[in-house]
């Protein structure tokens, strides 16, 4: 089974719960089991070729183009780490249909934990660490699901946010080192990293590399000063504690530490950061744990001491160290998953997990106790369980590194160790041992199989890998910690090693934690008693704080003053501009053109013009007839400047923007008010003069721009050599519209019609909203016209009809190869049905439309959309466009070029769009006044029955 | 010519940032067109300013201007009416809903963010 799909099958497998819960919990458990111990067989598939000490790989093309490749790797550690996740997954799944109760919505656990178990394989089967990031992120989005899957529990909900917020901070460092570590390496491959190491660690960018995943893998991995978020994410199902944050998640920061070893380990750098926060963490984890009453907290410390042990082992960079490290991550997600199922049962069982409200379970749950007991002997490193193993390797690595950086090394390992001892003992003695108690929530009892099985399996596990280490464990964690080092491993396990030192300091933790649990009572009085900072705490007010300051920021910036931001948008861009464009700007190339005196006066016209519509724009009426006469002069500028469809286009838009303009202000105040007040008159002085830069600094750009050559040669040469060969039209402008550039016109015509359909949804819920109560108790301000529909206008805007529609028809045939085209041949045939609305009423106009205007716009990008579609049939690329000649019968000879199709989708969308925004306008009109109808027949008026 | 068109630019872009300042609706709205008017020239101008050379092939021509400008003018044109049609829109409702013409939502509190 290929790798990459061995991946794919837990998210594959999260579907399938959703869909099976509704054929019983029992059914979904199966279905999610069978994904898993699917996936478990593609490993084991692969095992053989990792065994015999290959890597299996595979690669498939993402985005090649990037350089980036879908690759999937695995070797020893991979295998380890994969059949971890896919065997301790297994126990899970079983071990939580019994777990939790009907009222929990199980096929929503089940989905969540199969994506978590995807995105873990992804981690350790990735070849490529940006990939690797990716499946990272994941873990950390599925593990805040599952930590808030209780989620009416409030600390449920801070947990997960906890675990999220300090998780994908420390995923944005990795993001940050790992690109580094890229780009150092030249490559973003796990293998070719791994072969550029000795280029990394003599790289200067070595040490901010090493930092920033040092912070992602802490993170992860629960690391001080890290580590507060995982007891808070206890608020989980043990389940959930037991898989993610014992045996695989919190195991991935570990992974990326051995993964990269061979790379970043073997400066001292590497050493002091990495060895000494994990002997720092170890050393507080043990002893917290100890303190903890609750026995999912106790374990969570224990946790994060065990992690700190194994973070501590890899620091140390050398060949022993590793390979104790690799096995006791092997060891611990064992025991401890072990032990947090337990933890689960007594829960289960008594209701709470509280030691001081336990006691005496061991003659009421016989088979727990001795699962406990297992799982807590091991913790503790007594021989002959499989802790104890690690353990002694773990301390002679200490002894080892104590020659040479000071005793403390040992010290500090030796009594993080008797700490251990003494909370495992804890967890032993103080909910096993004593008397039968009577005060219990809930009478405790062994559980029935299904609860059971799973913490078996571990436990048997524990014992087996305890007694025959070599047979069982020894060969594949040679082979894992041979891939961590890249070199021949031959350490072997043994119970017996004969009296080392490291044996004594063993023996000194045991007896030394004996002693600690025997003195717990003023030992726990005195830990009371001590202040001391709350890691959990200090997180939650620099949160606060960061949250307070954004509120504050977000309310400075954003206060509702809309021409305050656009004041502030205009002067940031003034300002962006001179410092962008600003010094001298070269000399001037291209001479200037002459003025003809009928020029100068439309250039006259348009200045006056916009200088109306400042001087005037209190007289709204007035300020829109001077727009009305620029828009005019920039046509006539287009016309000049050899750019006849643009004439055509601008004086069409033209007619209909200042009929849309003038159905809006029909309801909007005639006049704007003065301002009033020291505050209003000085903005509007300030508007001036951000308005004088603004213009000045706009025309200074043009004029530069227009007096100099290009900079770089423009691509028009090949529009217009290739446009009649290669398009099939004359017309250079329409062919780049439909054919060189069609897909950009394809998405503006997708623009236009949503647009005209938003316009269309607003108008509904005003319509539907108070504004409607407003508008037919509007009254007009204005006198109205003595005759709305004057005959001469209706005579002749008929007769007009069939004319201006024949003219859109011309414009749009000839527009390949002379000015016009799909744009202005829609609105010349828009302002035609515009004219009908206008003579002869809304109603009138109505009553005889046939279609709607949504039906043209989706008609039409639809139409666009299909001739695009239809060069796929001759295996061409999207829209390339095909043409011929046509003998028309009377007409003669005429080129047809698919564009035209293409076209003919533009002009239905526009002729759509413009009349569903005027025809929605105009309906609000009608809303506001009732005689518009007068005498005239109405068979399909839904809004006058709205009114009614 | 190139002063011309220069002015003309400054001219309409200057108008249009004033009223696009303004504390009432339809100013804004006319501003917003008169900015259009303005983007868009601009635009075309990046063509650089070429008289009697339409960019339709043909034998007589003498010479061609840059159509590429053009043709991104065009849909700029039509897409900014669609604009202007929905920031319209905006303000007549607006002003339906609340009965007032202003823009600026610091003096009414159930309005603010």
């Amino acid at each position: 089974m290929s790798l990459g799909l061995i991946v794919l099958l837990p998210f594959f497998g999260a579907l399938l719960p959703g869909l099976l819960v509704r054929a019983g919990r029992d059914t979904a458990a199966i279905g999610a089991g069978a994904v898993t111990l699917l996936a478990a067989i593609g490993v084991a598939l692969n095992a053989p070729e990792v065994l015999r000490g290959g890597v299996v790989s595979q690669s498939l093309p993402w985005l090649p183009q990037a350089g980036l490749m879908a690759s999937f790797r695995m070797d020893g550690l991979g295998l380890m780490f994969a059949g971890l996740i896919l065997g301790i997954g297994l126990l899970i799944i079983l071990y939580a249909r019994h777990y939790l109760t009907k009222q929990d919505p199980f096929g929503k656990f089940l989905s969540f934990l199969m994506a978590f178990q995807g995105a873990m394989l992804g981690i350790v089967l990735s070849g490529n660490v940006l990939m690797l990031l990716v499946f990272w992120e994941l873990t950390s989005l599925t593990s805040f699901l599952l930590i808030g899957y209780w989620r009416h529990l409030p600390e449920g909900r801070q947990g997960a946010r906890m675990a999220l917020g300090v998780t994908a901070s420390g995923g944005l460092a990795m993001l940050a080192g790992l690109l580094i570590l890229g780009h150092v390496a030249g490559s973003y491959e796990i293998a070719d990293i791994l072969a550029a190491g000795p280029a990394i660690r003599s790289s200067e960018l070595y040490l901010p590399a090493l930092i920033l995943i040092c912070i992602g893998a802490f993170a992860k991995s629960a690391q001080f000063p890290f580590h507060f978020w995982l007891p808070q994410a206890m608020a989980a199902p043990t389940p959930v504690s037991a898989y993610l944050h014992s045996a695989t998640m919190v195991k991935a920061g570990l992974y990326l530490l051995a993964r990269l070893w061979p790379v970043l380990s073997g400066r001292e750098e590497w050493v002091w950061l990495v060895a000494g926060t994990g002997l720092l963490t170890m050393c507080i984890g043990a002893v917290v744990a100890l303190f903890k009453d609750d026995l999912k907290g106790l374990l969570a410390y224990s946790t994060v001491s065990h992690l700190g042990l194994i973070t501590f082992l890899f620091g140390l960079g050398t060949k022993a160290a590793a390979f104790a490290g690799v096995f006791h991550i092997l060891n611990h997600a064992l025991f401890k998953a072990a032990l947090f199922l337990v933890a689960g049962i007594i829960d289960h069982a008594a209701h709470t997990r509280d030691l001081k409200r336990l006691g005496g379970l061991m003659r009421l749950m016989p088979l727990t106790f001795l699962l406990a007991g297992i799982g807590t002997l091991s913790m503790a490193g007594v021989p002959p369980f499989n802790g104890f193993l690690s353990k002694e390797l773990m301390l002679e690595a200490a002894l080892e590194a104590g020659h040479a950086f000071g005793p403390l090394i040992p010290v500090a390992a030796g009594l993080a160790a008797a700490f251990s001892v003494a909370y495992a003992g804890r967890f032993l003695i103080h909910g096993f041992f004593g008397p039968v108690r009577h005060d219990y929530p809930e009478y405790p009892h062994d559980p029935g199989p299904g609860l059971a099985i799973s913490p078996l399996v571990l436990a048997g596990l524990a014992v087996a890998v305890g007694l025959m280490p070599e047979p069982i464990a020894g060969g594949l964690v040679r082979l894992a910690s041979g891939a961590v080092t890249g070199a021949e491993i031959d350490t072997h396990i043994a119970l017996w090693h004969g009296l080392t030192p490291a044996l004594g300091v063993s023996m000194a933790a045991l007896l030394g934690g004996a002693v600690i649990l025997a003195a717990y009572r003023p030992l726990a009085r005195g830990w009371a008693a001590t202040p001391r900072p709350e890691a959990r705490l200090i997180y939650g007010q620099i949160e606060t704080g960061l949250r307070r300051g954004a509120r504050a920021l977000t309310a400075w910036l954003l206060n509702g003053a809309l021409s305050r931001y656009l004041g502030v948008f205009l002067v940031v861009t003034l300002a962006a501009g001179v410092w962008a464009l600003g010094g001298a700007p070269g000399p001037e190339t291209r001479p200037m053109l002459a003025v003809p005196p009928g020029v100068a006066v439309f250039w006259a016209l348009l200045v006056l013009g916009s200088a109306c519509v400042v001087a005037f724009h209190r007289t709204r009426v007035l300020a829109l007839v001077a727009v009305g006469i620029v828009g005019l002069m920039v046509s006539m500028a287009f016309v000049y400047l050899s750019a006849p469809d643009l004439a055509l286009t601008q004086i069409s838009v033209e007619v209909v923007t200042v009929i849309l303009m003038l159905l809006a202000l029909n309801f909007l105040p005639k006049r704007t008010p003065a301002p009033e007040g020291a505050g209003p008159r000085a903005w509007q002085m300030g508007a001036g003069v951000i308005a004088t830069l603004t213009g000045l600094g706009a025309g200074a750009l043009s004029y530069a721009l227009m007096r100099r050559d290009f900079a770089f040669e423009p691509i028009s040469d090949y529009h217009l050599a290739n446009s009649v060969p290669g398009g099939g039209g004359a017309n250079v402008v329409n062919v780049i519209l439909v054919d060189f550039r069609g897909y950009d016109t394809f998405g503006e015509i997708t623009v236009l019609g949503i647009a005209a359909l938003v316009i269309y949804a607003l108008t509904e819920s005003l319509l539907g909203g108070p504004a409607s109560r407003r508008l037919i108790a509007w009254t007009p301000d204005q006198a109205r016209a003595g005759d709305r529909h004057p005959l001469m206008m209706v005579v002749a805007s008929r007769v007009m009809m069939p004319i201006a529609v024949l003219v859109g028809v011309y414009i749009f045939l000839r527009g390949h190869n002379t000015p016009g085209g799909g744009f202005i041949a829609g609105l010349v045939m828009a302002i035609a049905l515009l004219m009908q609305y206008m003579a002869s009423g809304f109603a009138w106009a109505q009553a005889r439309q046939k279609i709607y205007y949504h039906v043209l716009i989706g008609l039409g990008v639809l139409i666009a959309g299909f001739t695009g579609i239809a060069s796929w049939a001759f295996d061409r690329p999207f829209l390339t466009s095909a043409f011929g000649h046509v003998h028309i019968p009377l007409l003669g000879d005429a080129e047809i070029a698919s564009a035209m199709a293409f076209d003919l989708g533009v002009l239905l969308t526009v002729v759509g769009s413009v009349m569903l925004a005027l025809a929605s306008l105009s309906r609000i009109a009608r809303r506001a006044g009732g005689e518009v109808l007068s005498g005239l027949p109405a068979p399909h008026d839904d809004d006058a029955e709205d009114r009614r | 010519m190139e002063v011309l068109v220069a002015t003309a630019i400054a001219a309409m872009t200057g108008a249009g940032a004033y009223l696009v300042l303004q504390r009432e609706s339809f100013p804004v709205v006319l501003g917003l067109a008169m900015l259009s008017y303005a983007v868009n020239l601009f635009l075309f101008s990046t063509g650089r300013l070429v008289v009697g050379q339409a960019p339709v092939i043909s034998a007589q021509a003498t010479g061609y201007t840059d159509p590429l400008p053009q043709a991104l003018v065009l849909t700029a044109i039509v897409i900014s009416f669609a604009m202007t049609a929905l920031v319209v829109m905006l303000a007549l409702g607006a002003f339906l809903e609340r009965g007032r013409d202003t823009i600026d939502l610091e003096d009414d509190p159930e309005a603010r963010p």
